[in-house]
């Protein structure tokens, strides 16, 4: 198809497209008004039974934990693949070469940049793991604050500590993490089975509503989903950084 | 307690634990035989889990969450008989699959093993959710399983092509479907199928329930490879290392077909029940476009892979006409023809595995007459080539009958001609190369300028190369081919199959019954089927079927195609050249996709 | 309304910057920002007046608040499908490596 067949064709279904989407969303409940009853139970559940706060984190992690694990594994494969794809051709010692190589270049950042880069690292450490062990109190959880941990990683980068970067992760570990988080997940899901009625059941005890240890297995679940999600960023940003340094010696 | 759950626990558990252990016990040969294990033992449990239901329908909620007064706050999995059947098949191509990966896939690592095994998990899991959102969740995983595995061996060009727009084609309908699901969570306030069905059957079946139908459906038949969503599927699939495209060609595409046919009856059945004439044509309309386009692509292709590709696409239309046809009789028929043609197409695809790895190639014009070393795969491949045109007793044959006895009930009485044609068109493309590569016999096939080659793409990625040919060819290629084939025999021997097929589809349409099952905890009335196996119109239209095939490969072998109108060869180029290969004309087709069916079913219910 | 409006614009501007791109990377970015508005839907469904944050810290129990089960789903949806993004990108780094271009269109070798 030439482009402008294409764009014919591309325009027209959108037009199509736009106008049955705009047709449908008229037909959603007025905006501010959301349909109950799950919407409405869920919460109450949370807090009542579980003695879980944040509600969002205990749907999440408890009521629909199941959903999780799938997402986490979609991570889990995502971070795994994505490594695999950008591994295929550079051996390790061309990495080690170019970071020798960046690291006797001398950084090409700022001074400022950089200063301000290392000392953020420690507070960015610091949020990310009180993200992930009070998802069950306030905004956050694993998957924010494995987010946040990444990003510690990515400052450190920016920071033009490259060489810094490569001791940090040796790739074993952050791979072995992220599976072993997964896995963490998978266990307690099959201990929820092991030791209460069915698969993914609560089978900690709730302690008080507030406190760190509330909510049974969600501070757990949350812990291990922070594992994974912090090493497969990091894998994840970690080979896309190589890609750079390849690139950058390969340019200069 | 249910043992359905554990069934995609214990290989999630596996390949995480392979992945852990990937940087140290990087042993290839131990790696496989763990995978193998695991998928194994999936399969026993996906069994386990059939047999628990006795051909009724058995509930798991996990977390304990039961429902509360009606409204289910948890995740179910609904586990019905056709589901832990879909479920089971998923696992037992998993197996040979596997198998095949320890001889086949040459990597250093287990990421392989374990990407595979969550790819397995993922389908098993998809067919026994009873959770929209959950099913999507599933899905993504499958759909992300499946991009990593095609472009594995990234290392040669087109895998890299089929792998990106798999991607880009299978992640719009992912979004789509996500927007019908956000869509039907905002009328129904529910994300359980059975309560989202009750809900919606409360309403009117206005412009939000036909654009969210038109959303779930365009965004799973992308997976399923309907046209015009197909485009993607003969990229990805001829590329992908040949134990993922037998998973692809075998399971992938059809439980696409398969979810669309569970929300189809839970969530859609009642409010677009005084529609269901003007739906069931749209459907069987679809199902046929796609069974001649996939048919007629299937025959001009001189690519082993992409030609098995064209042939599931082209099959994956007939089974959409089964379930379109929007009764028990159909669904019952569509479920055992997808055993039957996806443990076919497994044997098929491993066949071709088989020759790449012998051969290095799967180029019809340079196998010609190489084949005649490995005889015995020869005499597997022309049986299956016939048993894709439906010869007795194979499995498709019995699903094939029943699907043209519930069309012809219905009042389609022109299917069933148009079902023996495609399936002489594919049966006899696929035997026409048998011929070829086997006996050697015929008009050699042509130089095919389109072919997928690049500097050194030779068939598949990730497989061996080394020209030496082998003395035997190893058992663990042709074990699996074998036992596949054999499979599909005795799925159309297995007494009693139809009969219990048929009480499962009653059982799978009884939507009443199963939300009164998942939201209420009542328990299910007896089904019963009037189902029987073929008749003498069944018999006659297979035998017209494997007799057009004949004579389609023969024609082939005589060399029709120089004899052929130039006006046909044309128009045939032009639809071989909608097939660029590029993901901005696969997306515009897409969005059109998703637009016509729409506009259709807004037609149908307005 | 609008807010639903503006998820319909998102979805159907990313669809056509992924039918007409010329870069592979702005593909991929339009698949980001059809992914954005799916989020845009699910959180705007789930919207109530007046409705508080569903963390019950500091409010009581009896407050109504807007619906959490949406602002779960789209939050792992969102880490996920970043993840998934990172796939693509691999994808696209190893096609600019080989091909010498990133250009969707030039990616021809399986026609047919």
């Amino acid at each position: 198809m030439s482009r402008r067949t294409r764009l014919v064709l591309g325009l027209g279904s959108l037009a199509g497209l736009g106008a049955l989407l705009v047709w449908a969303v008229g037909g959603l409940p007025a905006f501010g008004h959301p349909r109950g009853p799950y919407a409405d139970l869920a919460p109450r559940i949370m807090l009542d039974e579980r003695h879980v706060a944040n509600a969002v984190t205990g749907i999440t992690f408890d009521l629909r934990g199941f959903d999780t694990l799938g997402e986490e594994l979609i991570l889990f494969v995502a971070a795994l693949g994505a490594a695999v794809l950008l591994r295929a051709l550079r051996t390790e010692g061309t990495i080690k070469a170019a970071a020798a190589y960046e690291e006797r270049r001398g950084p090409g950042t700022a001074d400022a940049l950089r200063a301000l880069g290392a000392v953020l690292v420690g507070p960015t450490l610091l949020l990310g793991i009180y993200v992930v062990v009070h998802g069950a109190l306030t905004p956050g959880g694993g998957f924010q604050g494995g987010v946040l941990l990444a990003g510690a990683l990515l400052l450190v980068y920016a920071a033009g500590q490259v060489a810094a970067v490569e001791r940090v992760r040796p790739v074993s570990l952050v791979e072995v993490a992220d599976a072993l988080g997964a896995a963490a997940y998978t266990l307690v899901a099959l201990a929820g089975l092991v030791f209460g009625v069915a698969v993914m059941d609560n089978v900690l005890p709730y302690g008080t509503t507030g406190s760190l240890l509330s909510g049974g297995t969600v501070p757990v679940l949350s812990v291990a989903v922070g594992v994974e999600v912090t090493a497969g960023v990091t894998l994840i940003l970690s080979e896309f950084v190589d890609q750079m340094l390849l690139r950058s010696r390969r340019e200069d | 307690m249910s043992v359905a759950p554990l069934a995609v626990l214990v290989p999630v558990l596996a390949a995480t634990l392979l992945a852990a252990t990937s940087p140290f016990v990087a042993r290839r040969r131990l790696a496989g035989v763990v995978a193998v294990l695991a998928a194994l033992a999936s399969a026993v449990l996906c069994a386990a889990a059939l047999a628990e239901a006795h051909g009724d329908t058995l509930v798991v909620w996990f977390g304990g969450w039961e429902p509360r007064a009606g409204v289910a706050v948890g995740i179910d999995f609904a586990v019905d008989p056709i589901g832990a059947a879909m479920a089971l098949f998923v696992a037992v191509l998993g197996v040979a699959a596997l198998v095949m990966c320890i001889e086949v896939i040459q990597v250093e690592d287990n990421l392989f093993d374990a990407i595979a095994l969550v790819f397995i998990a993922a389908m098993v899991g998809y067919c026994l959710t009873g959770d929209l959102f959950n099913l999507f969740v599933f899905f993504e995983l499958m759909s992300v399983c499946a991009y990593v595995l095609v472009g594995y061996e990234i290392r040669k060009r087109a895998p890299l092509e089929g792998s990106l727009t798999f991607a880009i084609t299978n992640s719009i309908g992912s979004i789509l479907l996500l927007c019908g699901i956000a869509l039907l969570y905002g009328r129904t306030g529910a994300l359980n199928l059975a309560q989202m069905g009750r809900a919606l059957a409360e309403g009117p079946a206005d412009g939000l329930v036909v654009v969210s139908y038109a959303l779930v459906a365009g965004g799973l038949l992308v997976k399923a490879a309907a046209v015009p969503f197909h485009f993607w599927t003969a990229d990805a699939y001829a590329v992908a290392p040949t134990p993922v495209g037998l998973l692809l060609g075998g399971a992938f595409s059809e439980l696409g077909l398969f979810g669309l046919a569970r929300v189809q009856w839970t969530v859609f059945h009642d409010v677009l029940a005084p529609h269901e004439a003007e739906l069931r044509a749209i459907l069987v309309g679809l199902g046929v476009l796609t069974a001649i386009v996939g048919a007629v692509m299937c025959a001009a292709q001189h690519h082993l892979k992409r030609m098995l590709a064209f042939a599931t696409i082209s099959h994956v239309g007939l089974f959409l006409v089964g379930i379109g046809l929007l009764d028990a009789a159909g669904l019952a028929g569509a479920a055992i023809w997808i055993v039957g043609d996806g443990l076919v197409k497994a044997a098929l695809f491993a066949s071709v595995g088989l020759l790449n790895d012998r051969f290095a190639t799967v180029e019809e014009a340079e196998l010609h007459g190489r084949g005649r070393e490995i005889g015995g795969i020869g005499v597997l491949f022309c049986a299956g080539a016939l048993a894709v045109a439906s010869l007795p007793p194979f499995g498709p044959f019995l699903g094939k009958t029943l699907v043209e006895d519930a069309a012809l009930t219905a009042g389609y009485a022109w299917v069933p001609a148009v079902m023996v044609v495609v399936s002489a068109l594919t049966g006899g493309a696929l035997l026409r190369v048998g011929v070829r590569v086997f006996l050697g016999r015929g008009v050699p096939a042509p130089e095919d300028p389109h072919s997928a080659r690049a500097e050194g793409d030779r068939g598949g990625a990730g497989e061996r190369e080394d020209e030496a040919s082998l003395a035997t060819v190893p058992a663990l290629l042709w074990g699996p081919a074998v036992a596949l084939m054999a499979a599909a025999l005795a799925w159309g021997l297995v007494p009693g199959v139809v009969a219990a097929a048929g009480r499962a589809a009653e059982r799978f349409v009884d939507v009443h019954s199963y939300a009164g099952l998942v939201l209420d905890g009542r328990p299910l009335p007896a089904v019963s089927s009037t189902l029987h196996g073929p008749g003498l119109t069944g018999w006659l239209y297979a035998a017209a079927s494997v007799a057009g095939a004949v004579v389609v490969a023969l024609a082939a072998l005589a060399g029709v195609r120089d004899r052929a109108p130039r006006a046909g060869l044309r128009a045939l180029e032009t639809l071989r050249g909608l097939h660029s290969g590029r993901p901005g004309d696969y997306a515009a087709f897409t969005a059109a996709g998703v637009a016509v069916l729409g506009g259709l079913v807004a037609l149908a219910v307005g | 309304m609008l807010a639903y409006l503006v998820a319909v614009w998102l979805l159907l501007a990313g669809l056509y910057g992924v039918i007409t791109s010329r870069h592979l990377v702005h593909l991929v970015l339009c698949l980001g920002v059809m992914q954005a508005s799916t989020y845009v839907l699910l959180l705007a469904i789930g919207w109530r007046d007046g409705g508080a944050a569903p963390i019950y810290a500091d409010i009581p129990p009896n407050t109504p608040v807007v619906d959490p089960v949406v602002q779960a789903l789209t939050l792992t949806d969102v880490v996920v499908e970043a993840t998934v993004v990172a796939v693509l990108l691999a994808l696209t780094v190893q096609a600019h490596k080989r091909f010498g271009t990133s250009d969707p269109d030039a990616l021809g070798a399986l026609r047919g």
